[in-house]
């Protein structure tokens, strides 16, 4: 087998026949996709959560995952946070001609891996190859479909009061990748890619009274929540203080001119609940290993409707805007 | 890291003093962001004024500056590197920015230190790798040393356009604007850092000025605005030093001497300040070979600007932010007029993104 | 006038220099820090140590300090 994807690989005849069967099938095989049909036939019925998610990541690998293991976690994660429980993935990839066939499989391989533990099946999928210079090395697009499990009552249930809280640490995987990109050198900075499937499962089955969840990706943290409060009759206040984030990564946002709470995740949830459940909630969540440093980061408030407020250490309060634009990096 | 306990008696000791309407100013733009951020404005009395000055670089850059070097990024071959702050920040014309520009083709690259330029061009010799220069004290030693290093290595394709001002005439200039009502100045810590308490003493000796050298962390700043304002109380202007960790009385010699080394101070033209002479770093004659400037024959016009910006009046403080009518409601920093309000330095961008309530 | 971090001094190579923080390393030129020795903690902007830091706070002995103690009570 050649090396390099070549442009044979997108066209549809012999080339692209042996990439599906050598590199494809083999690691994901089942009912579904081995028939090689147009489109998947798949039981169902009821309400069903559709999600899509396209990958453009840039480097394609970086510590703690890479853009196969992105591109399973997160529709895995959209899916989720509808309150539905995610089965099967489409797969799209779009392969810049001369993309070693190595690189490929890695990626091919960590999407299998992603794909078994989050118990998802890819069940379709299509495969392209753009002239070199065309396309970035690789995109994937992967679109997912699950049943739904929990009725959410969404923003329309959250009342003054309730509580806001994370899964975990804040900022990972937005420094992880811009260390990499940095060409500083080694830092340990893991991106958290991780499905968060098991552990809204254990957080919509606990009795406790959950109104909405949601994946705090690009715009970071307080992107999501401004995102919940935009137009709405409540406001959020943050705790700056109660923000989980790991000190080397507040550190290499310091040394990128970045933020932890404008940085993407992508292997942590925001939640609202009920304020008496709270407790419980956050100990559900602690159980499971996505969510062992979850924290109550804030509260739904009446005032400051609209908005999103911090309240910093000396106990100012201040408004927290939306990611205006990509974060560019300060040194000046 | 100080506990806040300090904070709280350092607010209270502010509360006590003898003062009826003051207004302090500080001069640096990261001063700006971390006053914003820890909300110090709405912690002090309200009779203390805490006025943002010309203390972001790429603000006080005048808007034909800025076109130069819109203009510049689309020459064929050049790549145009630059701080992350510049990107978004737009010239005579709305909307028009380096990012912008290189979304139209303008091979623009983010760096964190000149020495990064210097190795792209080191790396793509058939490349011509411009520097964008934008600072104060602060970044111009290093800026001057990448510089030297490119001569060293014998490069031909490295050149520096440099936008670096000085801060003592801007605070001179400043000073001799009709209506100018600041009693102390807070000092930027990190430009004290190389022109040390000396390059402040200006101040008392010849303004009666008193001036407090300030570090960037919120027990820092309220310190300093502490000793500031305890000074203008007592009527003894002087410069103290509150950030002796990183500031010494003579500055950083080395970097000075660099300073000398590479540059000479020349007129330059400061938005909201006009033509203010000897107080642009411009390369001297034997590094012309490395001035971007000449290789690329730049000679910015007087650009005018229709779009009714008023960023000349927030850098000199004569408006506050949320004075200007284009504050939020047309200029947005998705949107800018100006640099103010795009610069992560500018007292606009500050305003808008830690507005308190 | 620009954001600034404290970093450990790791190695030292002439001019170029590697600083570290809570396991981040960096490039560092030190050019305007004189005789720099490994260990030292210094004060980096845009790539270049602008000074050396004590590594404890130097604050107590100044008078400023005692000035501002005296104040605070």
């Amino acid at each position: 087998m050649d090396e390099i994807i070549t442009l044979d690989y997108g066209s549809g005849g012999k080339k692209t026949s042996r990439l599906i069967e050598q590199y494809i099938l083999p690691g994901f095989s089942n009912p579904a996709l081995d028939v090689l049909g147009d489109g998947a036939l798949i039981p169902g019925s009821g309400t069903l959560a559709f999600s899509t998610d396209s990958f453009v990541v840039d480097p394609l690998f970086f510590p703690g995952g890479d853009i196969g293991k992105l591109a399973i976690c997160g529709t895995v994660n959209d899916i989720a946070m509808c309150g539905a429980e995610p089965k099967f993935l489409s797969c799209a990839l779009i392969i810049e001609e001369g993309l070693p066939m190595q690189t490929l499989e890695r990626v091919l391989q960590s999407m299998h891996d992603a794909a078994k533990k989050a118990g998802v099946q890819i069940v379709t999928g299509d495969t392209k190859v753009v002239d070199r210079g065309r396309g970035d090395k690789l995109y994937i697009n992967t679109a997912g479909i699950g049943y739904q499990k929990h009725a959410l009552a969404g923003l329309a249930a959250v009342r003054p009061g309730d509580a806001v809280l994370v899964s975990g640490t804040v900022g990972d995987h937005g420094t992880g990748v811009m260390l990499a990109r940095s060409g500083m050198m080694e830092g340990e900075i893991r991106s958290d890619c991780a499905a968060l499937n098991g552990l809204a499962e254990a957080m919509l089955s606990c009795g406790a009274a959950v109104r909405i969840l949601r994946d705090p990706t690009r715009g970071g943290l307080a992107t999501t929540l401004n995102e919940f409060t935009e137009g709405q009759n409540f406001g959020i206040e943050l705790e700056e203080d109660a923000v989980p984030v790991r000190p080397e990564v507040r550190s290499a946002c310091d040394l990128l001119g970045l933020e932890p709470i404008y940085c993407a995740n992508e292997g942590k949830l925001v939640c609202i609940c009920a304020k008496e459940d709270a407790a419980r909630l956050l100990e559900t969540m602690k159980q499971v290993p996505e969510g062992q440093n979850a924290a109550v980061i804030g509260r739904v408030t009446e005032d400051a409707a609209g908005r999103v407020v911090m309240r910093t250490a000396l106990g100012g309060r201040r408004i927290l805007q939306k990611l205006a634009g990509a974060q560019l990096p300060r040194i000046c | 890291m100080r506990s806040d306990e300090t904070c709280r008696k350092l607010l209270e000791a502010i509360a006590d003093l003898p003062l009826g309407e003051t207004q302090i100013m500080e001069v640096c733009g990261t001063h700006t962001m971390a006053i914003a951020e820890a909300g110090i404005r709405s912690l002090l009395p309200k009779q203390i004024r805490l006025i943002s000055g010309p203390g972001c670089p790429v603000c006080v850059t005048p808007p034909e500056d800025i076109d130069a070097v819109l203009e510049l990024a689309m020459e064929p071959d050049v790549v145009l590197t630059s701080y992350g702050d510049m990107l978004r920040v737009p010239g005579s014309r709305r909307g028009d920015s380096l990012m912008r520009r290189r979304a139209l083709g303008a091979d623009v690259r983010i760096v964190y230190s000149p020495v990064d330029a210097v190795e792209i061009a080191a790396q793509e010799p058939e490349k011509q790798v411009v520097f964008l220069g934008v600072g104060f004290e602060t970044t111009a030693p290093g800026t001057a040393a990448a510089l030297l290093t490119a001569k060293e290595r014998g490069l031909k394709n490295f050149t520096v356009l440099s936008l670096l001002k000085s801060v003592e005439p801007a605070l001179r200039a400043l000073m001799a604007t009709e209506d100018f009502a600041v009693s102390g100045f807070l000092c930027p810590g990190h430009v004290a850092t190389i022109i040390g308490e000396a390059g402040f003493r200006f101040l008392p000796e010849e303004y009666r000025m008193p001036g407090v050298i300030s570090g960037f962390e919120t027990e820092e700043i309220l310190t300093a605005v502490y000793l500031l304002l305890r000074q203008i109380a007592d009527g003894t202007p002087t410069i103290q030093n509150a950030y002796p960790r990183a500031v010494r009385p003579e500055g950083n010699i080395l970097a000075k001497q660099m300073l000398q080394r590479a540059f000479t101070l020349q007129r330059a033209n400061w938005r909201g300040l006009g033509e203010i002479p000897q107080s642009g770093f411009a390369l001297r004659e034997e590094l012309s070979d490395y001035d971007a400037a000449k290789r690329f024959r730049i000679h910015p016009g007087q650009a005018v600007l229709q779009n009714g910006c008023r960023c000349g009046e927030v850098i000199t403080g004569k408006l506050r932010p949320r004075q200007c009518p284009l504050f939020e409601r047309v200029c947005t920093p998705e949107d800018p007029v100006g640099p103010c309000m795009v610069s992560s330095e500018g007292a606009c961008a500050a305003a808008y993104k830690y507005q308190e309530i | 006038m620009c954001l600034a971090v404290p970093l450990k001094l790791v190695e030292i190579n002439g001019k170029d220099a590697v600083g570290e923080a809570l396991g981040m390393r960096r490039s560092v030129r030190v050019d305007f820090i004189p005789d720099p020795k490994i260990g030292d903690y210094v004060m980096v902007h845009a790539g270049f140590a602008i000074e050396r830091l004590p590594e404890e706070q130097a604050m107590d002995d100044l008078e400023t300090w005692e000035e501002l103690q005296h104040a605070l009570g």
